[in-house]
């Protein structure tokens, strides 16, 4: 009697869980609609919702603000998506594989790696181009994927989610100690930081034909993975149990994350917040179901991300605020909020 | 089994030994290098009292209360941070999830970001009011976070540490806006005070913090084998009899006070505070009444090379200490890593 009465409730759950999931979806996709739609159409220039539709379905080459949409932003307002979309799920990979709350895309050495190549471009390249400079944050960001993955599998016992936390800290903080030695010594300090908090608005259409590629693959890997990031996130013991090959799902993770956060990192600098807190807010909404948690992260994230953008545009106007900033600053009421409500999944 | 206990002891003893062996020779280094280079014969002649008026202003001036300032920084971060990544169970704690960085980091900035310039000018007041500026942000900011997770006259780990990114985010949000909006000089002064640097050394300083960290530290000790069982959960801590929400608060106002003082003179230096216990965990054990001690030592330690290193690699230029810390340590830390289980 005790078994079916559980049993019911679980079921119970599992419902809800699926009806909370779908709703986040659906009310987030209709969301994410409308902000790319008021981030189109706020800025400088006053353009009307008509001159949005028309830039798309009827352009006309010679139209000042049809290129204005086409060429500025409509790219803008994909890239925050993306980059948002991007770090969430690389947020909610991460914890998922490190068991960690503490764990965000950061500590798997990809920003650092990046901060530290982007500190040697600015060094010893000065005038290097944007797409110059995106490219040597991806190569970056690999390289401290690397670093972090392969030290941590050298490791005696093999990789276990606390020493590649632990690892991945020791690496972002050695890189990122070498990128401010660097900026500090070469007096690129201040470019570097600019380059970090630029956010999306210098953002061009080439931009993010470059890093869209890499998002994209990353979210399907996310996708085909969250089954099993699911198991792992039971613990490891669990997930071998269950016959599970842990050490391969981790480096699949890793892969995913290092595509991910290496395209959000090379087009938006370091957006910290989202990728360490959506994943969270995510877990309270929908539970901890990877497969509902990774779809939702990826929708929450883009729309924090693009509603932070035209926020940070609105503040200070005519001058931009960091997205970085305005990202915590909204989010972080909420999060406080439901930490404090001890939601689901902890 | 005796046996293993006994050679335990030993090993505890020999890294304890070293330790402070390693302790004098870096003292004796670190006095000896620098701008103005001091031979160790006339280190030594000076501090018995026979050396030159030249020598003993450097050496009594300018290079011991700094000497003395990074011993007790490092002892405290390391200690602080064993006593955080204790209590909240997490491995990845370091004195930086209590806010207390990012609470002092942004009250620097403010600071230097409404009275800019005449923020190094040193003498007069000037000097005390940094340090009380970042004490005051990190007790805010460890006090909000504290307030924050307080709900229902508990305070969890879990939620400890979610608000802690909470508040820790919050505060480096405050941070980035003002510090794109600073001069470039200013903004380097910042980038030196957040990456971590010892400055304001001078006796006064060295004397307030070794009272209050006299006063601190033993409590730390002294409470080592309530964070062994505190270490062990929650439902077994309880299951022997610790009163586990009073403790807990108790040790985390202690890590707290320490760290924030640490701060307050040091800057962002807490990754000392993640790597320090470690280490000595990985060498000695997990027994807090072991690894403690030995976490001081080797923070003493690492963050006296690390500035003396600071001091000399780019002179006459500074390096921060906080950088030299981690690129000493992050290799060390990821050697134990590799070799031990």
């Amino acid at each position: 009697m005790g078994i079916t009465i559980h049993m019911n409730t679980k079921t119970k759950t599992d419902y809800k869980n699926t009806f909370t999931s779908t709703a986040v979806i659906v009310i987030g996709i209709i969301l994410l609609g409308l902000s790319v739609i008021v981030s189109i159409n706020f800025g400088a220039t006053d353009l009307s919702y008509q001159d949005v539709w028309k830039a798309f379905f009827h352009f006309e080459p010679d139209n000042s603000s049809h290129i204005i949409i086409r060429e500025l932003r409509f790219p803008r307002a994909v890239a925050a998506i993306a980059v948002g979309g991007a770090l969430a799920v690389s947020g909610a990979i991460m914890q998922g594989m490190t068991r960690n709350l503490l764990a965000s895309p950061s500590i798997m050495g990809v920003t650092s790696g990046s901060s530290f190549l982007i500190a040697i471009a600015l060094a010893v390249l000065p005038g290097i181009s944007y797409l110059g400079l995106m490219m040597f944050s991806f190569v970056g960001a690999g390289l401290g994927a690397a670093l972090v993955f392969g030290i941590s599998a050298m490791a005696k016992g093999g990789v276990t989610p606390v020493k590649l936390a632990l690892v991945g800290s020791a690496i972002t903080s050695l890189l990122s100690s070498l990128s401010t030695a660097i900026g500090i010594k070469f007096n690129v300090s201040k470019d570097i930081s600019y380059w970090y908090a630029g956010g999306v608005s210098s953002i061009q259409p080439q931009h993010i034909l470059f890093a869209l590629p890499f998002i994209i693959v990353g979210l399907i890997l996310a996708l085909i993975l969250s089954r099993s990031i699911s198991v792992l996130s039971l613990g490891e013991e669990v997930a071998k149990g269950l016959g599970q090959r842990t050490g391969y799902v981790q480096l699949l993770g890793t892969i995913a994350v290092l595509l991910l956060t290496g395209a959000a990192v090379s087009i938006a600098g370091m957006i910290g917040f989202v990728g360490l807190v959506i994943p969270h807010i995510t877990r309270f909404l929908v539970g901890v179901d990877y497969r509902w948690i990774i779809p939702c992260s990826a929708i929450l994230g883009g729309i924090l991300l693009i509603t932070a953008d035209i926020v940070g545009r609105m503040v200070n106007a005519p001058f931009e605020t960091p997205v970085s900033a305005i990202t915590a600053l909204i989010g972080v009421p909420f999060f406080l909020y439901l930490a404090r409500k001890e939601g689901r999944g902890l | 089994m005796a046996n293993t206990l006994a050679k335990n002891e030993a090993k505890y003893k020999f890294l304890m030994i070293t330790a402070i062996i390693l302790i004098i020779i870096a003292v004796l280094i670190s006095i000896n290098a620098g701008y103005m280079k001091i031979p160790i014969a006339d280190v030594i002649a000076t501090l018995f009292g026979n050396g030159n008026p030249q020598n003993e202003l450097t050496i009594f001036e300018f290079r011991l209360p700094r000497i003395f300032m990074a011993l007790l920084v490092g002892l405290g971060i390391s200690i602080s941070g064993a006593i955080l990544q204790g209590i909240s169970g997490n491995p990845l704690a370091d004195p930086g999830i209590l806010g207390i960085n990012a609470g002092a980091g942004f009250t620097i900035v403010l600071y230097m970001f409404f009275f800019q310039g005449t923020v190094f000018i040193t003498g007069g007041l000037y000097i005390f009011i940094m340090p009380l500026a970042a004490l005051l942000g990190g007790f805010t900011a460890a006090f909000l976070i504290y307030i924050i997770s307080w709900k229902n006259g508990r305070v969890t780990p879990v939620r400890l540490i979610l608000v802690g990114i909470g508040i820790n985010a919050a505060f480096g949000a405050g941070l980035t806006i003002f510090q794109m909006k600073m001069e470039p000089i200013d903004f380097m002064k910042a980038i030196v005070w957040l990456a971590g640097s010892i400055w304001g050394t001078n006796w006064t300083f060295v004397w307030m913090i070794a009272l209050w960290l006299v006063v601190l530290i033993p409590i730390a000790l002294y409470k080592s084998r309530v964070l062994d069982v505190l270490k062990l959960g929650d439902p077994i801590a309880i299951g022997v009899g610790t009163n586990v929400e009073k403790e807990r608060r108790f040790l985390l106002f202690i890590s707290v006070a320490i760290a924030a003082v640490c701060v307050s003179v040091g800057g962002g230096i807490t990754f000392l505070g993640l790597i320090a216990p470690h280490m000595a965990r990985r060498l000695v054990g997990a027994s807090h009444a072991k690894s403690l001690p030995l976490a001081a030592l080797l923070g003493a330690l690492l963050l006296l090379l690390a500035d003396t290193l600071g001091r000399v690699i780019l002179a006459p230029m500074e390096l921060p200490v906080g950088i030299v810390i981690s690129v000493l340590g992050a290799p060390y830390f990821i050697y134990l890593l590799i070799k031990t289980n």
